[in-house]
Formats: C-alpha cells, structure tokens, sequence
C-alpha cells in the first residue's frame, strides 16, 4: 500500500536544436530507467501522445525518444483556466551499454511509454572463473 | 516599474535572474491579463478548465492510471477527483539509473467556475489524458436575442 501523496511537478520545457517545423513547446518527460544484466528498460511518462506518434531513435549509443502530443482541446473551446501548458516530448540519452537494436521492444499505453532495450552479447556481465591451477 | 536595477552589495547573477523572471511574469500578466501565466495550485493533479456553448471541460494529465480507480465526484460546483497512481514493484536484481516517476494517491477539489449540471458529467481516459464533461444547465446557455422590428 503507498501512502505517499502526489505534488504537481511543473513539467521542464526544453529548447529544441534547430528550427522546428511543428510549432509549439517541449517538454522533458519524466522517466524511470533500470537496468538487470540482461537488459536496460526506460520508462516515460508522455501523457497525451497516441502510440502512432512516439518516435524511438538510436544511432550508436544515441537515444532519442519523442513523442507529439495530439491537442486535447476541440477548436470551438475557450480556455477558462490553465493550470499545465501542452506540448510535444523529447528526450535525449547516452547508453552505456551497447544495445541490440534488432530486438528492442515498444509499447505505449495511457500515455506511458515502456521501452526494452536488450543489451548486445558482448556487453553483457560475465563472471571469469578462476582457474585453480 | 524599473525593469533594471543598480548593482546592490551582496548582488549576485542568480538572484538578479530570478528577479528579472518575476518582474517580467508580472509584466506579462498585467500586459495580457492572468490568463496567459499559469496559476501553482499545489495540488495534484493539475488540470485546465475551458468551456464551450454547451460544456465545461476539465482535463487532467494522468499518464498510467487505471481508469476503473478514478473516483469523479460533483458536488456544490465542486469537482472532485480521487485516486491513486501505481508503478508496479520490478524485479529485486535490478538497478535504477533515473527515478523521476511517481507513485502516490491524489484528492483533488476544482471549484468549477461555471453551474453544471450534476446528472449530465462524463470522463473519458485515453492517452493518458482525463477529460471530464460536464454540461451546462439550460438557463445559463447564451441566448440570442432577436431584435423585432415593429
């Protein structure tokens, strides 16, 4: 049972490289990232991206997720009251490891991104027995 | 209002940053009115109200909630929204590089800035976005009024 109560965290808006085609702000998403020997999984939250718009990019250990956010609002509405600003998610990251990118898993649901990426053979921990002589 | 100051004993570049954001903020809402900064309720979730003809929408940001937790209440031109966000326990052999996820329960009361009626409110969760509906009763809609011509 968690008994912790939720703060709102103000979401940290980004300044993207380069000139954007999209207009609009980015956000940093929150993200949990842990790692067994076998794989690193990356955990983030993008509330208001569908799964079709969450793109997953890695160029050597280069990984770049972002995700476009689909505008909650209808056109015909007013906004009364705003409490968070909207917008796109990107995120970069360093891996450390070296990744097998063929068999790296996504999946997006509620606005939450699960991203398994399995290390490559060679990266993995191995345990050198010593032998006794 | 003097936007910059002398340099004061003690005069450091953060605080100067700090106040320079604060006055610029104060600029900016005297400029375009209070709608365009964001209010800092302190209180999770946050949410943004808007309306149209018929509607008051409220939203929320909920990323991996399940819906069937959520508890929507109305009540005295209050809405309020309960529950708990849960991140599943992983695997004890594993290692975190970044925590920055939350797990906790929430109790939110938003004053609904307009009468509802309380028999006609929907929620809907896709994406990880709340928005709740909530119809305007009758006798406040706009009208429009006919001029006739005698």
């Amino acid at each position: 049972m968690n008994e912790k109560e939720l703060t709102p965290k103000h979401k940290e808006e980004v300044q993207a490289k380069g000139e954007r085609v999209r207009p609009g702000r980015i956000f940093l998403p929150a993200v949990d990232i842990f790692e067994t020997p076998e794989a690193l999984t990356l955990v983030a939250d993008m509330p208001g991206v569908p799964g079709d718009k969450v793109t997953i990019d890695i160029k050597d250990n280069h990984l770049v997720i972002s995700g476009e956010v689909s505008p909650a609002q209808a056109a015909g509405e007013n906004m009364l009251l705003q409490e968070y600003h909207t917008g796109d998610f990107l995120r970069e990251f360093q891996l450390g490891s070296l990744i097998d990118q063929g068999r790296i898993e996504a999946s997006m649901k509620d606005g939450v991104l699960h991203l398994l990426l399995p290390k490559a053979e060679k990266a993995k921990p191995r345990k050198i027995e010593v032998k006794v002589g | 209002m003097p936007i910059f100051t002398f340099r004061e004993p003690g005069w450091s570049p953060m605080q100067e940053m700090e106040r320079l954001q604060r006055r610029m903020g104060r600029l900016f809402e005297e400029t375009f009115g209070p709608g365009m900064t964001l209010r800092r309720p302190g209180v999770y979730p946050l949410v943004n109200i808007s309306e149209d003809h018929d509607y008051l929408y409220v939203r929320a940001e909920l990323p991996g909630i399940n819906p069937q937790e959520l508890e929507i209440t109305v009540h005295e031109g209050n809405l309020i929204l309960r529950g708990e966000r849960k991140i599943p326990a992983e695997e004890k052999n594993i290692n975190y590089h970044r925590r920055e996820r939350e797990s906790g329960y929430f109790r939110r009361v938003v004053s609904l800035p307009a009468p509802v009626n309380p028999d006609k409110v929907d929620a809907s969760y896709k994406d990880g976005i709340l928005t709740v509906k909530l119809a305007k009763p009758e006798e406040i809609k706009p009208r429009v009024i006919k001029v006739k011509s005698a």
